[in-house]
């Protein structure tokens, strides 16, 4: 039965490439191009001032590499027409009379103005913005002090904030993405291909005359998800040996730990996939359920999007996710180097819902059988 | 193209879809669910980041400076552990994302030296969330600083100093709360067409093929060009109703600001859905199996449509040889188009490039679907 299954897979052409290329282009493709990192941002400068301390002001955003001054403006227009038409994301200007307020203690104003369309590079963007301000803020302060009362001026109270980032220091979005592309493409190849295989079997027809030769039908499901198993076990080696080794992604943890994480969840998707194709029964119906699950199960489960950040009704549904434990434990083992310690409730959690699964869909499919 | 076989054709297709009720249903629940989803799940903003602290000193002013923290609405301090190693776990084990540490002689050195400062534990493992994180604490933290030296200032006689140098005004436009959900949701809309498109036309040729009854087709006397249109004219008509629903709900629901002409994002929707029915019509064509052609539409239209089109991810902030890609990815120009009608209330005569750019699409893509389809017949 196994036997017969791998036959298949072989002889399929669309199987086999299926299992080959689009998991090594979907790394490839993540890797590069899911990236949430916000450098070289273009910026627009406008200096109605030319002096010396607006020039200070903005050459601090040209060395900072976080911008690069693309335009300097004449006019109030071109800086309009620019941002308007999402030429250039953010734009300062500088008004007449900078240095003087400056001078006479006053308060001077930098305007900044933001295309908020993508609001996310627009947020980080804008607290670089503020932390290059706030130093200069400081740095003038500090200077004007020392011109009046030199003996305080090194007294000022000053507070920092040390910014330590664990896991991931350079904040590389390809530490965070590459490990979640692993558990994404799994979790898409087997639900899909448990799923087609059945259900392509009992439109042909084939799956009756399984059905009276004398196997049972544990062995017959058996016989059905275990070559889906080692496919999906084998691409699971092949993204994440790509995927480091092209990357230079760390790998800290334990082989063993993720080792059952995978184990784990490819059982769970392979529930998944049999309870679909107990579901439909054409293939078009199979396409559109998988599709009903695959989308949400990837959209909630924190491979992009923070789970912290949706309202709660959604973070709840989140639990149901197998791949939301999975991407736990595979940033884990790849990033954090923890082992069972700390990531037995999710292999808690995904061991619980991977029974489910599988009892649910098994018993179906035995009905279905009947 | 005779007019009137090509209508007949599009009957046929039409009577089809109505008797399926199975995919009246994929035709507008998808699309539904799918806004609803990504709406509320396709969230970038991070707020209520969780917070752990550790305050080694237990002063007045440390204790102020956590209150800081508690009151900025991007952060939710949960827990204070009292040693290092706790904190340490807590990151590990994914209970907060920031750990605040206030060294044991922290208003001493503030006293003494005059400089102090705090420490700023942050999970890198997201770094999207990781780097906002960073960017509140910092304001927080700067906030508190500037309140210390107000205070030392006045306390100094010294108030004329107490002017901060420079401030900062800044000037939101089109998205002006800065909310994700306003440029998320447009994209959406372009990933549920995407979607549809793809998934209705891929599976109407390759059905004919799979149930024999293509070659009942090709026996009567319509030509290649008059089953894609009359195949695909249905489609459009139903994706049209679905590209509706989505500016109802983004509207309406979601409250996402619709700026723009209703007008152009008609046309370019239209436009979108012929390219994309195409793609769609010739994978059915070139594959003659329901199951490879609803593999190679989910790869050649959704992967393409959330990675490489600006939908989530920047398009300038990707390495140059895969910017350089994104310019033939087709949704790419969809997907600015939607966020500039949405957002900055664009009209047709804004989007021109991204006009020219669909139209030479389809017609590349029309005239090789037809191509593939006579050669196959042969």
């Amino acid at each position: 039965m196994i036997v017969k299954e791998f036959l298949q897979l072989r002889r399929d052409r669309y199987a086999r490439f299926l299992l080959i290329v689009p998991p090594i282009v979907q790394m490839l493709i993540y890797g590069y191009a899911a990236t949430f990192e916000v450098n070289h941002v273009q910026i627009a400068v406008i200096d109605f001032d030319h002096s010396q301390e607006s020039r200070d002001l903005l050459s601090r955003f040209a060395f900072t590499g976080r911008f690069e001054v693309a335009k300097i403006l004449a006019n109030e227009q071109e800086l309009k027409s620019l941002i308007g038409r999402s030429d250039i994301p953010i734009a300062l200007k500088i008004e007449p009379g900078f240095a003087e307020l400056l001078r006479k203690g006053q308060t001077a104003h930098l305007q900044v103005i933001v295309d908020g369309t993508n609001s996310n590079t627009a947020l980080i963007a804008v607290g670089y913005v503020n932390q290059i301000a706030n130093q200069f803020s400081q740095d003038y302060a500090r200077y004007r002090l020392n011109q009046q009362t030199p003996a305080m001026a090194t007294t000022v109270p000053q507070i920092s904030l040390e910014q330590r980032p664990w896991y991931n220091p350079d904040l590389n979005s390809q530490w965070f993405f590459v490990p979640g592309v692993i558990g994404s493409i799994t979790l898409i190849l087997v639900v899909n291909l448990t799923a087609f295989a059945i259900v392509r079997e009992r439109e042909i027809g084939t799956l009756e005359q399984v059905m009276v030769t004398p196997i049972r039908p544990f062995e017959l499901i058996l016989g059905k998800t275990i070559p889906f198993f080692i496919v999906g076990l084998a691409d699971v080696v092949l993204v994440a040996v790509v995927g480091t080794l092209w990357f230079q992604v760390p790998f800290r943890g334990n082989v063993l730990v993720l080792l059952l994480g995978v184990v784990l969840f490819l059982l769970s998707t392979l529930g998944v996939g049999l309870l679909i194709s107990t579901l439909s029964s054409t293939q078009q119906q199979a396409f559109a359920s998988s599709f009903f699950f695959l989308n949400p199960a990837f959209t909630l489960s924190g491979f992009a999007f923070p789970i912290t950040s949706m309202p709660k009704a959604m973070r709840i549904i989140t639990y149901a996710d197998p791949l939301r434990y999975f991407l736990i434990i595979l940033r884990g083992t790849f990033l954090k180097g923890v082992g069972l310690e700390v990531l037995w409730p999710q292999m808690l959690a995904l061991a619980l819902l991977t029974s489910v699964l599988l009892l649910v869909s098994v018993a179906r499919f035995r009905k279905t059988l009947d | 193209m005779n007019l009137r076989r090509t209508a007949a054709m599009s009957r046929k297709e039409f009577t089809q879809i109505l008797r399926d009720p199975r995919s009246l249903v994929i035709a507008v629940f998808l699309p539904l669910i799918q806004i609803l989803l990504l709406g509320y799940g396709a969230r970038l903003d991070a707020n209520h980041i969780p917070v752990y602290v550790l305050d080694q000193e237990g002063s007045q002013s440390s204790q102020a400076l956590l209150k800081a923290f508690q009151a900025s609405p991007y952060f939710d301090v949960i827990n204070a552990v009292n040693n290092y190693h706790a904190l340490v776990r807590a990151i590990d084990a994914d209970q907060c994302k920031l750990g605040i540490v206030i060294p044991w002689n922290f208003s001493e050195r503030l006293d003494d030296a005059g400089r102090t400062s705090v420490q700023a534990l942050v999970d890198g493992t997201d770094n999207n969330s990781a780097q906002l994180a960073e960017g509140y604490a910092q304001v927080v933290v700067a906030t508190y600083a500037r309140n210390v030296q107000l205070d030392w200032f006045a306390r100094h006689g010294l108030s004329q100093q107490a002017t901060s140098p420079l401030s900062v005004d800044y000037r939101t436009w089109f998205n002006e709360d800065l909310e994700s959900k306003n440029f998320m949701i447009p994209a959406t809309v372009a990933l549920v067409m995407a979607l549809m498109g793809a998934l209705l036309s891929s599976l109407t040729i390759a059905r004919e093929w799979e149930r024999g009854t293509m070659e009942q087709l090709i026996s009567t006397p319509v030509t290649a060009l008059e089953i894609m249109v009359g195949k695909l004219v249905p489609y459009l008509f139903v994706g049209l109703i679905d590209a509706v629903l989505c500016v109802v709900f983004a509207v309406g629901w979601f409250a996402v600001p619709f700026r723009g002409s209703l007008g152009a994002f008609f046309f370019i929707t239209t436009l979108f859905l012929v390219v994309i029915l195409g793609i769609g019509y010739m994978i059915s064509v070139a594959t003659r199996s329901q199951l490879g052609a609803s593999q190679y539409a989910l790869l050649v239209t959704l992967l393409p449509t959330t990675m490489l089109s600006g939908f989530a991810f920047p398009i300038d902030q990707m390495p140059a040889p895969i910017r350089a890609f994104t310019y033939i990815v087709y949704s790419r120009y969809y997907v600015t188009a939607l966020k500039r009608i949405f957002l900055s209330g664009a009209a047709i005569n804004d989007l021109i490039p991204e006009i020219v750019a669909l139209t030479i699409y389809a017609v590349v893509i029309g005239f090789f679907a037809t191509r593939a389809f006579r050669k196959n017949l042969q």
